[in-house]
């Protein structure tokens, strides 16, 4: 969007300039795809470093983790991978909301545990039917979002403060649910233990989706380019459009046809993406979205807006809880039991290490849901690469810790660079 | 500059008021900011508010535009009484404000600080009608934005309280508050929102106008109410008062720092080796 790839309006009488195009400060870059390319290089430069260092960190930690161990990038391992982002990538969804808006959730672990008890209970103890356990599950996490939205809107509680109460009391709310046996297994026979566990794509559909995805990339870039020529503004050129969506195809076909050799892509990571994809567009595409980025980037200018902050901020604790307690379930069904660690240990960092990885910013108003995705594949990584070299959880905790403050200065480095090149 | 000479007639004669504000209070704990103030506006008529610094001036304009609600008084919109609680409030009723702040995020672009709260499409936000009506409104004030596709943070101060004011614009307001427009602007932004001003009036708005340019002051304003310490301290039409008399209102005596200065450089001027 950022003036990169353009090509001035063509008009078939005149070389006229694009209305956005046309301050004379401004260079015009080159249009079609050369220009394109000089476009993201001077991005780069600028300090814009978008999904760049995070792919970069992917190719390497692969890179590595494949020459210590050659099982890393069998097929076998990667589909194992993709399974074991989900959970935690779900929840480090929602905390990209709340780190959008300047907040923070310290307690999606304990949410998430205690929605996966509450799964449990409900669904094996109680023999209800499988659809009432996950709404018991999930609504526990709509309840807690709004209770914290409202403490945090009407006593003005720091959502630090709220979180940390919550982490504790929800820890122990689950292991009031789960009783003194402390753990219930779901039976493996269960859909919903299959769905996370067993169920991949056939091949002809992993394929469909992946051409989809790609002619959906082309038609939507399409239209907008074709709609803003027609209101006379730069638009992306054809061409660029074209080689961005093959190359799409081309790499992710390539890589879904390697994992097909072995079983496939799992159902649950199909959820997980559609997730991200249905978050991106309410984040970049609705007026919702745009009110997230304002409240996060100066809470004051928002409400003079006319934005209803208080909302804002209660939305994106309801949309972070509910996403931690959806994750919670995920979790329950990936391991098929939920028991008193579920969601102890490193999930609550993990999830939003995840986010912060992946280019959220832990002071508001900047992030996606693609964050998300790219951040849980960089921790889930290193958690798997470590776990095939029989490393235990202390190396993984240091590994993971490392590469968090790796991103964050990163980060800082590039804002800087931004603040100096204009981009901030 | 580029303005229109001043008229002279009479404004509200016959159209009424369409905003009127009786003995508006505001209190800050101890500190009354604002008291008993009353300030009408005509329809096609530009009020301006002059004072001192902390005279009360941006309090009035947030009392008006629902970012604090007045600790009492009462304000008549279009002859019904209105309460203003919050901005939405004053955004429906058809009142948009320059915030001397100018109050924009600065990690959103031109276009989304803009439409922000009043984005086209909430569910599919129409990307290209909102930067087409960007550059309308941008152009229409002459601004020097190289792209709308910048953040806030990126741009100069006078780029700023462009965006600001291009923002005030959209949506058929029908009371147009600008507090220190033109503070950080250029010599041409100013006469832009000078002539802006002019054709608010023109189109039948009410503006109301903080400055302390009393050049600017007298270039556009229909009337010119002056606070001090909070108060009402008279309303001049701006055809039969002077600048001294403004700044005697302002400061609240005739023997001023202003006309000391003044009567000093004249001294020095008059020179010594007559
Ligand atoms: N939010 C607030 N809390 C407490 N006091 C305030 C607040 N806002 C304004 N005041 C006080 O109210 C008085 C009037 O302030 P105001 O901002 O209206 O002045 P002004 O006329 O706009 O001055 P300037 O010309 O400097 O912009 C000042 O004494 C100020 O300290
Ligand atoms: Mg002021």
């Amino acid at each position: 969007m950022s003036g990169t790839d353009v090509e001035p309006a063509t008009e078939p009488t005149a070389a006229r300039v694009a209305t956005d195009l046309q301050d004379e400060r401004l260079s015009q870059g080159a249009g079609g795809l050369k220009g394109a390319l000089a476009g993201l290089g001077s991005r780069v430069r600028g300090g814009d470093l978008g999904v760049i260092p995070v792919v970069a960190g992917l190719v390497i930690i692969a890179v590595v983790l494949q020459s210590l161990n050659s099982q890393f990038l069998s097929a076998a391992n990667l589909e194992n991978l993709l399974l074991e982002c989900v959970p935690v990538g779900v929840i480090a969804l929602g905390i990209v909301f709340v780190l959008l808006v300047a907040e923070i959730d310290l307690s999606v672990g304990s949410i998430s545990g205690l929605s996966a008890a509450l799964l449990a209970v409900f669904y094996v103890d109680r023999g209800q039917s499988v659809v009432l356990a996950i709404a018991v599950a999930v609504g526990s996490g709509v309840l807690i979002g709004l209770l914290y939205g409202q403490i945090f809107n009407r006593i003005g509680v720091p959502s630090f403060v709220i979180s940390l109460a919550g982490l504790l009391a929800f820890a122990g709310l689950q292991l009031a649910v789960l009783g003194t046996k402390g753990a219930i297994n779901l039976p493996f026979d269960s859909a919903l233990v299959k769905f996370a566990q067993l169920q991949f794509m056939p091949d002809w559909l992993s394929y469909a989706l992946v051409l989809a995805g790609g002619i959906g990339l082309f038609a939507t870039g399409f239209a907008r380019a074709q709609a803003r020529r027609k209101a006379s503004l730069s638009a992306q050129s054809t061409v660029s459009l074209a080689v961005r969506s093959i190359a799409l195809i081309v790499l992710v076909g390539a890589f879904v046809a390697y994992l097909n050799d072995s079983r496939g892509i799992g159902y649950m990571f199909v959820f997980f993406l559609a997730l991200v994809l249905v978050m991106h567009y309410v984040l970049t595409r609705t007026k919702f979205g745009k009110s997230l980025f304002a409240v996060g980037g100066n809470a004051e200018a928002a409400r003079r807006a006319g934005i209803n902050v208080r909302r804002v901020y209660a939305s994106a604790f309801v949309l972070c809880t509910t996403l931690a307690a959806v994750g919670g379930v995920l979790a329950a069904a990936r391991l098929a039991a939920a028991n008193q660690q579920s969601g102890g240990g490193d999930v609550n960092l993990n999830a939003i290490a995840a986010a912060v990885i992946g280019g959220t910013s832990l002071f508001g108003g900047r992030g996606s849901a693609f964050a998300a995705l790219l951040g849980i594949l960089v921790i889930q990584s290193i958690s798997n690469g470590l776990t095939l070299l029989s490393l235990d959880s202390s190396y993984r905790f240091m590994v993971t810790g490392a590469v968090l403050l790796l991103a964050v200065g990163l980060d800082s480095v590039a804002r800087r660079s931004r603040a100096s090149s204009g981009r901030a | 500059m580029a303005t229109a000479p001043v008229m002279e007639q009479d404004r509200t004669g016959g159209t009424g008021h369409v905003l009127s504000l009786r003995g508006i209070t505001k209190t800050f704990g101890a500190v009354a900011a604002l008291t008993d103030v009353d300030l009408d506006v005509a329809r096609g008529e530009v009020v301006a508010i002059v004072g001192d610094n902390g005279a009360g001036k941006s309090t009035l304009v947030k009392v008006l535009s629902g970012v604090h609600a007045p600790t009492s008084g009462t304000i008549t919109f279009e002859g019904s009484e209105v309460t203003i609680s919050t901005p939405a409030d004053a955004q429906r009723l058809g009142i948009a404000t320059v915030f001397q702040d100018l109050a924009l995020c600065e990690n959103l672009n031109v276009v989304e600080n803009l439409f922000l709260g009043q984005e086209i499409g909430p569910a599919r936000l129409d990307e290209v009608a909102m930067e087409v009506k960007s550059w309308e409104l941008l152009r229409e004030l002459s601004a020097k934005i190289p792209t709308v596709r910048i953040p806030v943070a990126s741009l100069s101060g006078g780029q700023r309280q462009t965006v600001a004011i291009a923002r005030s614009l959209l949506g058929d307001p029908k009371i147009v508050m600008l507090d220190e427009p033109t503070a950080a602007l250029g010599v041409a932004q100013t006469a832009e929102v000078l002539n802006l001003i002019e054709r608010l009036r023109e189109r039948g708005f009410g503006v109301i106008m903080i400055s302390h340019n009393m050049a600017d002051v007298q270039a556009v304003a229909d009337r010119v109410a002056v606070l001090r310490l909070g108060r009402n301290n008279g309303v001049f039409r701006v055809s039969d008062v002077s600048s001294e008399e403004l700044v005697a209102a302002i400061t609240g005596a005739s023997d001023n720092v202003v006309t000391q200065r003044s009567a000093r450089r004249g001294a020095i001027a008059k020179g010594e080796p007559a």
